[in-house]
């Protein structure tokens, strides 16, 4: 149990589902910093090196997009890659558009 | 399971609320300075000024009307001056709160002017202080409450923290057959399908999306979209891109519970459990519609730091966000920030919510009563005549 906290508290960025393909930056990621992410519905640990600056609350790429892709976060689509989206970059209004308005 | 008790106002009607105000209410804008000459007079009690109450007419009249009324039936008010500037519309209102059998009174400004009015309805406010600050609180149990929810000024730590605790609350709240009210139409659009499945009944999912099709329907006919409204700067800042984002994280709000029946707005719910109610997504909006349907008390998540409150119910609030929690800490009633670090998990934060949920039943302030957050903003559905 001590061992998991350990790993769970490093964690620089939380996924809700599995499936998703951006994580949510709970600290201030720096670009060039490999940092440790929480799935939160599997509890598993991943590691992402970030392409930008990623302010805490935004989202970092888990995946390569094309432009078009549906950007997946709590299982769900919540919009689509207007522009290619390497692992690892900031995910924003500048890559990232509602596919309702 | 037992049922956690509080010291509440159980009133004539045996609705129970857990604040005791004198409200003296204007029935149109024409009266709001004769409702805030008698808060001046009398202390003690408290003034709701607002902005119509004219030339209204139609669907939205009847929503104003609904709007005052609950406002002055819900439970957290003892008693009731209500000010307009001719009887009739002032008695249509007057009647429907006198229906909660709690003293109730009218005044009218044509053929006596504002001084005279001021008198005579000052002296009913004193009557009606006086008599409020001898009731009594007594035991009640948490299934007599109605709680409203609504989150604001939401970023990514609401979806991921704050909006899960709020549901956690919530799901124990139905489980204690409490009653709960949420809504933010515009605010579940890209969660409206997953939504529409979390009806008790598919007669009620349909029901609500219907009432989220007319709406989309109308942004649709106005030729035009909610980007800079929905999502909004605020939320642009704290990470949250799309409106699909925000609404799934909004729903987190309900936790794993399905709601019974959908309302207009302001309209009370007929049954205990979770309901969803056709609000803005305005914070002010939409509490006060939550209020005017009989919620005595609301739950209020922020991501960036929405500092609303309102004038008759209590507003807790409570963030995920370190940053908020460090630099609005006099708005924050539940620092929550501890979950981004994993301190707090989340069935933690449910408890911390829960028991300040019943402190603030048992009276202990808000941090938007005490810094004096009263915003009531009645919903105007179209121009008046």
């Amino acid at each position: 149990m001590e061992g998991e906290r350990t790993v769970a508290n490093s964690a620089k960025f939380c996924v809700h589902h599995k499936n998703d393909t951006v994580g949510v930056a709970v600290s201030e990621i720096l670009a060039g910093e490999t940092v440790e992410g929480w799935v939160m519905d599997s509890s598993d640990t991943l590691k992402i090196t970030a392409r930008a600056n990623i302010p805490l609350g935004h989202k970092i790429a888990l995946a390569d997009f094309a432009k078009g892709d549906q950007v997946i976060k709590y299982n769900e689509p919540i919009g689509f890659a207007v522009s290619e989206i390497k692992i690892g970059e900031h995910v924003h209004i500048h890559n990232l558009r509602s596919a309702r308005w | 399971m037992k049922i956690p008790r509080f010291m509440g106002y159980r009133r004539g009607n045996g609705k129970v609320g857990v604040r005791n105000h004198v409200v003296i209410l204007p029935l149109d804008d024409l009266s709001n300075a004769a409702c805030e000459a008698v808060a001046n007079n009398i202390k003690g009690c408290l003034a709701l000024p607002h902005h119509y109450g004219r030339l209204q007419f139609g669907e939205d009249l009847e929503l104003f009307f609904r709007t005052l009324i609950g406002t002055g039936s819900n439970p957290n008010v003892a008693a009731c001056v209500v000010i307009g500037i001719e009887p009739e519309w002032t008695n249509i209102v007057v009647e429907g709160i006198a229906k909660t059998g709690k003293p109730v009174a009218d005044f009218h400004i044509e053929r006596h002017g504002i001084l005279k009015t001021v008198e005579a309805a000052s002296r009913k406010a004193r009557e009606y202080v006086l008599y409020s600050s001898e009731l009594q609180r007594e035991p009640c149990t948490v299934d007599e409450l109605t709680v409203s929810i609504k989150c604001g000024e939401s970023d990514t730590t609401s979806g991921l923290a704050a909006n899960p605790a709020v549901g956690k609350v919530v799901d124990r709240l139905v489980s204690l057959n409490a009653t709960v009210m949420f809504g933010e139409t515009s605010e579940v659009t890209g969660a409206e399908l997953l939504l529409k499945d979390r009806a008790a009944t598919p007669e009620v999912g349909e029901a609500f999306h219907k009432m989220w099709s007319s709406y989309n329907d109308f942004i649709l006919g106005q030729g035009v979209d909610l980007i800079g409204s929905q999502p909004t700067k605020g939320n642009i800042a704290g990470g949250l891109t799309t409106i699909e984002e925000k609404a799934l994280g909004n729903i987190q709000k309900i936790g794993t519970s399905r709601y019974v029946g959908v309302l207009e707005p302001a309209e009370a719910p007929t049954g205990k459990g979770l309901w969803f109610m056709d609000t803005s997504s305005a914070a002010a909006e939409a509490v006060t519609l939550w209020a005017a349907a009989g919620a005595v008390i609301h739950l209020f998540p922020t991501g960036q730091g929405n500092i609303v409150g309102n004038p008759i119910v209590p507003v807790i609030k409570l963030t995920a966000n370190p940053a908020t929690a460090s630099t609005m800490s006099e708005h924050i009633d539940v620092d929550l920030s501890g979950m981004l670090r994993r301190e707090i998990d989340l069935e933690t934060a449910g408890d911390m919510l829960m028991e300040m949920l019943l402190r603030v039943a048992n009276g202990r302030f808000t941090s938007a009563e005490v810094l004096g957050q009263r915003e009531f903003v009645i919903t105007k559905l179209y121009r008046s005549a």
